[in-house]
């Protein structure tokens, strides 16, 4: 939690000022007393009715001061307060975007977003009432304690006693309930998980008629939360009596401790009810704290789930060493080399790729196909490096992938197409733009008829400018296949990676958009994953894969020769012409 | 300004609301109002202890322990009443809070299970996501807070009141005349914060919205290098964020100074009329001193209670914003008359568990006497069902007859998208439906499972219009294997018996090897018990497919819709699928989308598509004859082979 507070630092300035008013507030409340003594010692004594009238104008005039200081204060807090959490969320999500997939893979998207909204917007409060009123009290009960110390330091003990025994108590119920909040909030994660599970899986959720039994958990959920929150409020709510019994206890020593040293003489009773009166306000002062300690501690146990993320590193290892041999002559190496590349994902039982080793050479088309699971994806995702290899090394333009620095040189020039077609809430220029920010309209309708989907766009209304709601929503499979393609193709490319994007394309479009990749603009290096060998018929060069292991490489002819799970694949896509084959 | 009026009726209106979710803790309410009165009775009487206790010390050699024994020993009860009362108040009003938004989180939750599909369609996840938390959250502080600070506040108020009254009438008046003055200035400034509350609240929305959609699809934005744009976007609405957060904080928090302010001037004022008065001789300085010492007391809750009332106004803002989902009009409910298919297992399942207003349409129609029949017929071959599920079908209600009658629907009123659609299905047959993307094949199954309700014309199942039939007894006649995959957060095993929740673990090995995912499963770390995360990581999109057909697998109904559902399937276990479906799709009629022609040849009736309409309609050899659309598809096809 402390951790945050660095991003407190460009507000340095707000969070300084800000106690520092709330304390001269503080101090000009304190004068007022004193006037009022002196109206009665002197106005009323000497029935001098303009001097009444004097003091109390600067009553008036020392309540104005201590509401401009108090309104300073308050701006200064909920300046700091509200920059300090914009700051917060602005470096999260700066850092989120960072992680690599590992990273997303392993603690998933509804904490994240948990984090991001309710552990921040918690702890933006937390810091707002830190800054106009935790201050406060420490300074009044250690106030309170030194002006005893003035009056009669054998008295004063009682208050260096109770102190620390105060103490003992509010830390002891902060750090009691910090965990429990901390648990509070990982129930929400929970609740979270649900609910965009709900949003998002409706129409299986509906289809199984699955509503009652959803309902039935997110009670259940609901429930553990609801339970840890009462729990949690349990422990806080100790705080209030036990302070209570503390500070009047403490009143009764003095009063009886007060009483002998009155009976002896040491000191009269006015100074007795000036101790009572300082342990009162400190009373006071502690109430007014045990209101907020929930808001504080609910903020420091956010703090610790927000830090959490920003311990956690990007997995993706910087390069340890340059590979000399084809550090030189990049222009002439292939654009992509695999060299006996093993891969483990994370908390996997088993490699997903064995010893996978191929090169594809400019502007070749490499196809990949294979069972389901079989590796094909996993392959393809080495290559823009979102993830690194476990064993061997990937190669792009003759560069081990782990030697771009910054990335983004790397994935700038790969286009990708994943599998899952995403578009995004926005235009379908707003979409087109994520490859290239300022493409202009006729590049994107290039992008567009390259991927066969200019017609369809055409007929949207507004064209480029149909909107497209979250996910893509108002599109069909097919159309949002084509525009995610059309995203990649707006993009300057060398590589292209087409991960089994036309599954949703009937073959018509299919066969156009293959025809239509053949001549794309630069003649980048394509790599094509399919289910069809129809789709790869073509390409220069076939892997063929089969349970992490690449089991045939060469092209289409070649592979119905010498490969039997190409040509079974093949076969039963194809029955007829297996019969000629054979 | 009527704006102004509507925003005030809208701020009671969601009071009211506030009230009504408060109601049924009423019990607890009243505990933690009398805890509040004995918790501020017994703080008031301290300090009276305290003062009697000091009059006992008068000086050297003059003080009367007996009488503080006495006193300290009144004290002690008292500070353990006012523990105790505050401890019990404590417990009350956290228990009110966290069940009232335990309350609260259900309905929303609730109404998300019951929304029309065109509802979540077209607004974010991200969205409905912050209000179900965050909005929930900030009204909880709120209304905690309001709890623990009204009560305590109001009554210590009345209570200063009365004992200034006794004092001296003539200045109570004075302070009962000023102290308004802070209220209206309360008001003032929470009517002027509420708009910057709700603002706040929207904004945070649109932001949650935004990071939802950015970082649950993060793999995209890398493979894009996106993140500088994602960053500035964000940064946009968070600075707008940060502008609006800090407005509604700042003016919110202007309240507490206001009202002190006053306050001093109330205190200048008690001063001022009671030094006059002591003047012209009407009261003594010590009665002045006590006095001015309750006026202090007086004004202090209202300080909190200000405080109070701008957490208040957040509060109230945030729980517009959930009533609002809350109230949401849900899909129009069963008809009354609603009648309920023959079923079997999960229809068995779903009565056991039809309490909700979904099933209560269901179940009055389970009195009329044709259901009466099947109701019968259902207990008796829920349990055949296991070993012969053919045969079962056969015993069912619904035979599976389809009949689309003059369907007419559009998503956008303005633009037609089905018109006229005329389809007749027999009982068993499988119906394939092709045709160029977006030309209505998936809204086609929107219509069939009831998603989405048809703007004209008619679609009967059994000779029954679908908006009779109770919808969880029409969707759970239908198996549905869609092209999008949602995998539920949880383990394999959970996601298989999504459906059939107490399957055996034999009957959902027997559906995994079904359906070809039985090996892959075994190879996972933790088998049938590996977590799948949200996003379904570490599973291909593939394997995917094979879970959700795993799904169906499992609890087979009379009715099939395959929409693409093998579409990241390889050729070859999509085949061995496919025998295993067409095994099982004996006797069951069946809607299939696919591109792969081996899917669609052996179809009793093939659909073309084509912009909403049905072009052509036969078997494949008919169609190829035709030498139509179809044929066109099916020869650019075979012309790459």
């Amino acid at each position: 939690m402390w951790k945050l507070l660095k991003y407190l630092k460009s507000y340095r300035k707000e969070s300084i000022l800000a106690p520092l008013f709330k304390m001269l507030e503080a101090t000009f409340e304190l004068l007022i007393p004193i006037v009022m003594k002196n109206m009665v010692d002197t106005g009323i004594a000497n029935r001098d009715t303009g001097y009444i009238v004097k003091m109390c104008l600067l009553m008036v005039l020392l309540g104005l001061i201590g509401f401009a200081c108090s309104i300073t204060a308050q701006y200064f807090a909920a300046r700091a307060a509200t920059g300090f959490a914009a700051k917060l969320r602005q470096e999260l999500y700066r850092h989120i975007q960072s992680l690599s997939y590992r990273e997303f893979d392993r603690i998933g998207t509804s904490t994240m977003i948990t984090r991001m909204t309710s552990d921040i917007n918690q702890i933006q409060t937390g810091v707002n009432l830190v800054l106009r009123l935790f201050l406060r009290s420490p300074f009044i009960v250690f106030g309170a304690m030194i002006m005893a110390f003035t009056l009669d330091v054998k008295s004063a003990l009682i208050f260096v006693v109770t102190i620390p025994l105060l103490s003992v108590v509010v830390f002891g119920v902060m750090l009691a309930s910090i965990p429990l909040y901390r648990k509070v909030q990982e129930a929400l994660d929970k609740v979270v998980t649900l609910t965009r599970w709900n949003l998002n899986g409706v129409r299986v959720i509906r289809a199984f008629c699955r509503e009652e039994a959803e309902q039935k958990e997110f009670e259940k959920e609901n429930g553990a939360l609801n339970h840890l929150q009462i729990v949690a409020g349990r422990v806080t709510a100790v705080m209030n009596p036990l302070t209570c019994v503390i500070v009047n206890g403490a009143i009764a020593a003095i009063l009886w401790f007060g009483g002998t040293q009155v009976n002896i003489g040491v000191y009269e009773t006015g100074t007795v009810i000036a101790l009572v009166n300082y342990m009162s306000q400190i009373l006071t002062e502690l109430v007014k704290l045990a209101n907020l300690i929930i808001t504080v501690t609910k903020a420091v146990a956010c703090g610790n789930r927000v830090q959490a993320i920003f311990e956690m590193e990007n997995g993706l290892a910087e390069a340890e060493y340059i590979s000399e041999s084809e550090a030189e002559n990049r222009s002439e190496s292939p654009a992509v080399q695999f060299r006996h590349v093993t891969l483990t994902y994370q908390n996997a039982g088993m490699p997903s790729l064995y010893d996978i080793d191929f090169t594809a050479k400019r502007g070749q088309t490499i196809g990949i196909i294979g069972g389901t699971g079989s590796g094909k994806t996993s392959v393809v995702n080495l290559i823009p490096r979102f993830y690194d290899a476990t064993e061997g090394e990937v190669l792009v333009d003759g560069k081990n992938v782990k030697e771009n620095n910054p990335l983004r040189d790397l994935r700038a020039k790969i286009g990708v197409v994943p599998q899952k077609a995403v578009l995004f809430a926005g235009t379908i220029r707003d979409n087109m733009c994520w490859g290239k920010k300022d493409a202009t309209d006729e590049e994107i309708w290039q992008a567009l008829r390259l991927a066969q989907a200019a017609e369809f766009v055409e007929k949207k209304e507004g064209g480029l400018d149909f909107a497209i709601t979250q996910g893509g929503r108002n599109l069909s499979g097919g159309q949002r296949q084509r525009l995610t393609i059309a995203r990649a193709l707006v993009k300057q490319l060398e590589i292209l990676i087409l991960d089994d994007s036309a599954s949703a394309l009937d073959y018509a479009t299919d066969a156009a958009l293959r025809e239509s990749l053949k001549h794309l603009p630069g003649n980048p290096t394509v790599f094509i994953v399919s289910q069809r060998t129809s789709s790869l018929q073509s390409a220069d060069c076939i892997l063929v894969m089969e349970d992490g292991h690449m089991v045939g490489k060469g092209t289409h002819e070649e592979l119905l020769k010498s490969c039997d799970i190409y040509r079974e694949i093949h076969h039963a896509q194809f029955p007829e012409e297996g019969v000629k084959v054979s | 300004m009527n704006g102004k009026k509507e925003k005030k009726n809208g701020q009671a209106a969601v009071m009211k609301k506030i009230l009504h979710s408060i109601a049924p803790y009423r019990l607890t309410v009243i505990v933690s109002i009398i805890m509040a009165a004995a918790s501020v009775l017994f703080t008031l009487y301290l300090p009276i202890l305290s003062g009697q206790a000091i009059d006992y010390i008068i000086g050297y050699n003059d003080v009367d322990f007996d009488a503080i024994l006495r006193i300290i020993r009144n004290m002690i009860f008292a500070i353990a009443g006012a523990a105790l009362s505050q401890w019990i108040m404590n417990i009350a009003n956290n228990r009110i809070t966290y069940r009232v938004i335990r309350d609260m989180r259900e309905a929303a939750f609730r109404k998300i299970e019951v929304l029309p599909l065109g509802y979540l369609d077209s607004n974010s996840t991200g969205n409905i996501v912050s209000r179900v938390v965050a909005d929930v959250d900030q009204f909880a502080d709120g209304l905690l807070m309001g709890f623990s600070q009204l009560f305590t506040g109001v009554i210590t108020i009345a209570g200063t009141l009365f004992f200034l009254f006794r004092a001296d009438v003539g200045i109570a008046l004075v302070v009962v005349l000023i102290t308004p003055v802070s209220l209206f200035a309360a008001a003032f400034v929470a009517k002027r914060t509420y708009s910057m509350f709700l603002q706040q609240s929207a904004t945070r929305g649109e932001q949650t919205a935004l990071i939802d959609e950015m970082i649950g699809n993060q793999k995209v934005v890398q493979a894009f290098g996106y993140e500088d744009e994602s960053l500035s976007r964000f940064t946009e609405i968070n600075e707008r964020l940060r502008d609006c957060s800090l407005k509604a904080t700042f003016f919110s928090s202007i309240t507490n100074p206001t009202t002190r302010f006053v306050n001093s001037l109330v205190y200048t004022g008690v001063g001022l009329t009671g030094a006059l008065t002591v003047i012209s001789g009407g009261i003594t300085v010590g009665t002045l001193t006590c006095l001015l010492s309750y006026a202090n007391q007086y004004t202090k809750p209202f300080n909190e209670i200000s405080g109070v009332v701008t957490e208040l106004q957040n509060a109230i803002a945030c729980a517009e914003r959930i009533y609002k989902l809350i109230d949401e009009v849900p899909e129009v409910p069963d008809a009354e008359d609603a009648v309920e298919l023959g079923k079997t297992s999960t229809a068995e399942n779903m009565s056991e568990s039809g309490k909700t207003t979904v099933a209560e349409g269901a179940k009055k129609a389970n009195k009329t006497v044709a259901v009466q029949k099947v109701t019968n017929m259902r207990k008796n071959s829920s349990a055949e069902y296991e070993k012969n599920e053919v045969e079962a079908i056969g015993k069912n209600a619904t035979t599976g007859e389809v009949v689309l009658d003059h369907v007419a629907f559009s998503y956008v009123p303005e633009k037609p998208l089905i018109e006229n659609l005329n389809l007749s299905v027999r009982p068993g047959q499988r119906i394939a439906i092709v045709g160029p993307t977006g030309c209505g094949k998936t809204t086609m199954i929107n219509l069939l499972m009831r998603f989405y309700d048809v703007n004209a014309g008619s679609i009967r199942v059994d000779g029954e219009d679908i908006r009779h039939i109770a919808r969880h007894s029409l969707r759970s006649n239908y198996g549905m294997v869609l092209q999008d995959t949602w995998l539920k957060p949880g383990t394999v095993r959970e996601n298989i018996k999504l459906g059939k929740p107490d399957a055996t673990d034999e009957e959902m090995i027997a559906a995994a090897k079904a359906a070809h995912a039985h090996s892959f499963i075994e190879r996972l770390p933790e088998g049938y018990d590996t977590v799948v995360t949200e996003d379904g990581d570490g599973l291909s999109q593939g394997q995917k497919q094979l879970l959700c057909i795993t799904r169906v697998m499992l609890d087979l109904p009379p009715m099939l819709i395959l929409d693409e559902a093998t579409s990241s399937i390889d050729t070859r276990t999509e085949q061995r699928i496919q025998r295993a479906f067409a095994k099982m799709m004996a006797g069951r009629t069946s809607f299939i989308i696919a591109h792969r022609l081996s899917t669609i040849r052996d179809a009793d009736v093939i659909l073309v598509m084509r912009d909403g309409h049905i072009i052509e309609q036969g078997r494949h050899e008919e169609l190829l004859e035709k030498g139509g659309f179809y044929a066109e598809l099916y020869m650019s096809q075979l012309r790459r082979a």
